[in-house]
């Protein structure tokens, strides 16, 4: 598998994901400076990491979401290349397009930083297939803006084509108000495109990817990354 | 000391290695501190400033902070009126911020050496070998008077001045720790000076993407005026990549990179080392302005320079900006600096060079490079989108010449500045000694009643509503997370790591600043001793009232004196630290909080020991015993103060061999591997909260047992929320391991107990009386959440 991590200015998580992509298939991503204007062809996965890109200055992932290298990825996950984006990265492509909805500040206003269940809602994909749909698995959480929004229409097309990835929920599984950490509609905590082939979500699956760290969790997306893409 | 007049001193290119703490530069690269041949010198300079600025006055010298007799000093050094640009100067770099001039005297008397500390006080932050060709640098700052004023941009920029601290020296910072204390919860601006801090810290530290993973909160109402925000930073650098602040090398550039210069900040290290008062409101232009994106950029630059050979000599501009930057760095090097202020990287037109000067604009580094490198690591700052400008080069007069318009500005020897400020012996008191508490004489509380309101009192409430506002697990490698005893970072691809605590309990220091600043050490020591560290070293940060009263005085130096007494008993060096004083308002001051920081090393992470119970009828053990076998002491414990509603008596004795015995038992069991299944260091609040905090952390409840032998010696609440030092509770897996543990304590002399066992959902004290632990950790979690969300009036 050939991957490349998106590095913005301001990007904090891309040596994190770069060590669990790393750990899963044995192969170094490519770092990609925002400034590439020429992409490799043979990359197999684009990931846009955690951080604050560009500041975040004006709103999460504005800014980065012009950014030279995005015109190319947005060209590829066109063409079919995968693409996934974690947190900040998450925001950036909703701001890109790539996805549907916004990330709003969180409904408390403050920054959170814990972990949190999710609830697999479908493993039908390259990121979930090491998953059950249904499954409860624990990620932790960082941000300020997560708080997912999505008009009643989009919100409709999202559950009609499956396309929603996990919803935040309690240790047992039950999507509660309770369990939801920011305010995102529907405790949605990740979609995906309409192709299935583009992932965003606001948990950061590269924190509980080691033992070591207190869980296993997120390792699973990347082992089924490897397999699928090799 | 008589200030010695200084003309144009003879230059001496390298500091002697017995007057000044620099270690060579690198010694494979031969011409950093030649002399530049392509550069040509500056004409000759103008003894006497020809600008038209306004000449200093005795009135304006007040004004600055500066006392008659450091004024006539300046005149002396000088030979002649200083102007405007020249007295602002002076009075920042004799702050009391910058320069240490009460306590001077007192710090030179604590330990600083060991055959692990590669670099002490006196760089930007110390230094310490953890092997594998790596060291681990760390310092703590204060930034309290800022904090107060604005508590958001006071506690970011706070944030981002100790990170530029660790940086500077060549390492990446892998974590962040703070140490908070705000005044009553019942004072009206505590709510907003708290959630203001915490925003500020974790809107800085996350952005730049270094986890916060630690750190202490106190409510006291001696804080009410005047908050304590102290930041640490700990990081990693290659051994052989240390950088440091002396320049070097005639006609070598100086380089300003990072942000540009604004108008903000100006006098900050001034107003930081006077009282406060009515007015302090108005000092809020002086607080500086934090922008962590472009700190994070400046990291990523700087390190990427580091990694080549381009750097003499790097300092960041933190109080007192590129004043103390610059003459700090040529006073090191005891050379002088020819400086062009029109160079400076500006944010706004029409600045003076007063204003320049002064500025505590943030996110900004000075460095020296060798010549011909100008454009190498001109293109790294263009690539992270950074200002980037030559400003000066070295000479070898001895000066500090800015130059702005055509004109000379300003004129000033470094050396009288930089080395000979003003040192006082300020006259002090010793502090009155409190009588020792009899546990006899204090009354009794039922147990659980105590429990539940320690468990609930702001001092030892869960801090979980702040820590979540801190990414505390970004870069991956956090094994620790807050709320044990230490926190717990991982060195990046290795399966070692560097634990790191802060510790003060600052009612001690107030009965007591003698044994009180001896518990903080002990308990840093513990801290770490507790997740299986072996201690290293040590940072402080000294926050004091004003130095001119004598029993203010008497503090500090009785604090220092247990500092060293300590650090010595513990083979654990102060490496690094910051002096904070005039924490006083309206003559008001706070209690004398001599915070530690301190960082350990664990040499194998799959035997680091946390505190939470890990299974069901596991023997629990106390380690240690009271001071001489009594027990029990409830002098100055928050069983004390918060049921008792007392803050009388004599705080704890810390006997440090004690310590150092039971700590280094406590640490072979953990590092033995396969024994010790918990461990948790006894502190506030006693053995049985210790107790409830490990309950709750593993959500299994205990049945404590007190001992039938020993029944008598002390009445149950002394023993249960007596504050003895040196003792830790463990647990162990099974029976035949608390029989190893009883007698590996046995042969090292250390007391040892059995004291209960694990098990259920409630803790128990000999027999059926019981407390839930879903009941404590109501309580033990809701009051900071209850009160940052209960509002009120927000002044």
């Amino acid at each position: 598998m050939k991957t490349a991590v998106i590095v913005f200015p301001g990007s904090n998580c891309d040596r994190d994901v770069a060590v669990a992509l790393e750990r899963s298939s044995g192969q170094a991503p490519d770092m990609l400076w925002h400034r590439e204007t020429e992409v490799p062809r043979d990359i197999d996965l684009f990931v846009v990491p955690g951080g604050f890109a560009y500041g975040d200055y004006l709103r999460a992932g504005a800014v980065a979401a012009h950014s030279p290298v995005m015109r190319e990825v947005k060209a590829r996950a066109d063409e079919g290349t995968p693409v996934l984006g974690i947190c900040n990265g998450f925001q950036v492509l909703t701001e890109a397009g790539l996805l549907p909805g916004v990330l709003m500040p969180n409904m408390g206003l403050r920054f959170l930083c814990r972990d949190v269940y999710l609830l697999v809602e479908s493993h039908d994909s390259l990121f979930t297939d090491r998953y059950d749909t249904d499954q409860v698995i624990r990620l932790p959480i960082a941000h300020h803006d997560g708080n997912y929004f999505v008009d009643d229409d989009t919100l409709k097309r999202l559950q009609d084509h499956e396309q929603i990835a996990f919803r935040y929920c309690d240790a047992d599984g039950a999507v509660t108000a309770a369990a939801n950490p920011n305010g995102s509609r529907d405790n949605i905590a990740g979609v995906f495109n309409r192709e299935r082939r583009v992932l965003g979500l606001m948990p950061h699956p590269e924190r509980l990817a080691d033992p070591l760290l207190g869980g296993i969790d997120g390792k699973p997306m990347f082992d089924c990354l490897a397999e699928a893409l090799s | 000391m008589k200030p010695k007049r200084v003309g144009l001193p003879r230059v001496v290119r390298r500091p002697s290695p017995a007057t000044e703490p620099v270690p060579d530069m690198n010694e494979s690269d031969g011409n950093e501190g030649e002399p530049n041949e392509s550069w040509a010198p500056p004409p000759p300079v103008a003894v006497v400033p020809r600008s038209p600025q306004p000449a200093a006055t005795p009135q304006i010298a007040t004004e600055h902070g500066l006392s008659d007799e450091e004024y006539q000093r300046v005149l002396s050094i000088l030979g002649r009126t200083p102007n405007l640009t020249e007295l602002g100067i002076f009075s920042v770099m004799w702050s009391e911020h910058c320069s240490y001039k009460s306590s001077k005297k007192w710090l030179k008397t604590l330990p600083t050496t060991a055959p692990w500390v590669v670099c002490g006080p006196g760089e930007n932050a110390g230094v310490v070998d953890i092997g594998d060709g790596l060291v681990v640098i760390f310092k703590m700052e204060s930034h309290n008077h800022p904090s107060f004023i604005e508590p958001y941009q006071g506690a970011a920029t706070g944030v981002g001045g100790i990170l530029r601290d660790v940086f500077t020296m060549g390492a990446r910072p892998v974590a962040n720790l703070n140490a908070l204390r705000f005044g009553s919860p019942d004072h009206p601006r505590t709510r907003h000076l708290v959630a203001g801090v915490v925003a500020g810290i974790g809107g800085y530290g996350n952005c730049v993407g270094v986890p916060t993973v630690g750190g202490e909160v106190n409510f006291h109402p001696s804080y009410n005026g005047n908050i304590l925000v102290n930041a640490m930073t700990v990081g990693i650098a290659p051994r052989d990549r240390i950088f440091y602040s002396a320049a070097s090398g005639v006609g070598n550039p100086v380089v300003y990179v990072g942000s540009k210069t604004g108008r903000d900040g100006i006098h900050g290290a001034t107003m930081a080392s006077a009282e406060f008062n009515a007015d302090s409101e108005e000092k809020r232009p002086t607080v500086q302005v934090g922008d962590p994106f472009t700190e994070k950029l400046l990291i990523e630059a700087c390190l990427e320079l580091m990694a080549t050979d381009a750097i003499v000599a790097i300092q960041d501009m933190g109080a007192a900006g590129l004043t103390s930057s610059s003459f700090e760095m040529a006073s090191k090097g005891k050379l002088g600096i020819d400086m062009d202020l029109d160079a400076v990287p500006m944010r706004e037109t029409g600045m003076t060079p007063y204003e320049l000067m002064l500025s505590e604009s943030q996110e900004r580094m000075l460095m020296v490079l060798k010549p011909g490198k100008e454009n190498l690591a001109q293109a790294i700052f263009r690539k992270w989108e950074l200002d980037f400008a030559v400003i000066g080069h070295l000479t070898d007069t001895g000066r500090m010449v800015l130059r702005m318009g055509g004109a000379v500005v300003a004129d000033l020897p470094i050396d009288p500045l930089a080395q000979a400020s003003p040192e006082y012996d300020r006259p002090w008191v010793p502090t009155r000694r409190q009588p020792v508490i009899k546990p006899d004489d204090v009354p009794g509380r039922d147990w659980r009643q105590a429990l539940g309101k320690l468990m609930a009192c702001p001092d030892l409430v869960s801090r979980r509503w702040i820590w979540e506002q801190y990414d505390h697990m970004v870069m991956g490698d956090t094994v620790q997370r807050p709320g044990g005893d230490a926190a717990v970072i991982r060195i990046h691809g290795r399966n070692r790591g560097l634990a790191m605590t802060t510790d003060c309990t600052p009612r001690y220091c107030l009965a007591d600043p003698k044994e009180g600043a001896k518990q903080a050490v002990a308990e840093a020591w513990r801290n770490l001793t507790a997740v299986g560290a072996r201690p290293l070293a040590v940072t402080d940060n000294l926050n004091f009232g004003n130095p001119q009263k004598p029993e203010i005085m008497g503090q500090l130096v009785e604090a220092i004196a247990g500092m060293a007494e300590a650090c010595r008993a513990l083979d654990f060096p102060v490496v690094s630290g910051n002096v904070s004083l005039y924490n006083e308002t309206s003559g008001q001051a706070i209690l004398p909080t001599p915070t530690i920081g301190a960082v350990g090393i664990i040499d194998d992470l799959g035997r680091m020991a946390t505190l939470a119970f890990k299974g069901e009828n596991q023997p629990v053990l106390l380690i240690g015993d009271a001071v001489g076998g009594r027990g029990g002491w409830l002098g100055q414990s928050l069983y004390m103060r918060e049921v008792l509603d007392s803050e009388d008596g004599a705080p704890p004795e810390v006997n440090l061999q004690i310590e150092r015995r039971n700590g280094t038992l406590v640490r072979e069991l953990i590092e033995r591997g396969g024994i010790v299944t918990a461990c948790h260091d006894i502190a506030d609040g006693g053995l049985l909260v210790a107790l409830a905090e490990m309950a709750l952390a593993g959500d299994i409840g205990v049945a404590v047992a007190t001992d039938p032998a020993s029944a008598h010696a002390q009445p149950l609440h002394a023993w249960l929320f007596g504050e003895d030092q040196g003792r830790y509770i463990l647990t162990v897996a099974d029976d035949g391991a608390a029989d190893a543990v009883m007698r590996a304590s046995a042969e090292k002399g250390v007391p040892c107990r059995r004291i209960g066992l694990t098990g259920g959902d409630e803790i128990t004290v000999d027999g059926p009386d019981a407390m839930t632990l879903e009941e404590i950790r109501t309580l033990h979690e809701g009051w900071l959440p209850d009160y940052m969300n209960a509002g009120g009036p927000i002044v």
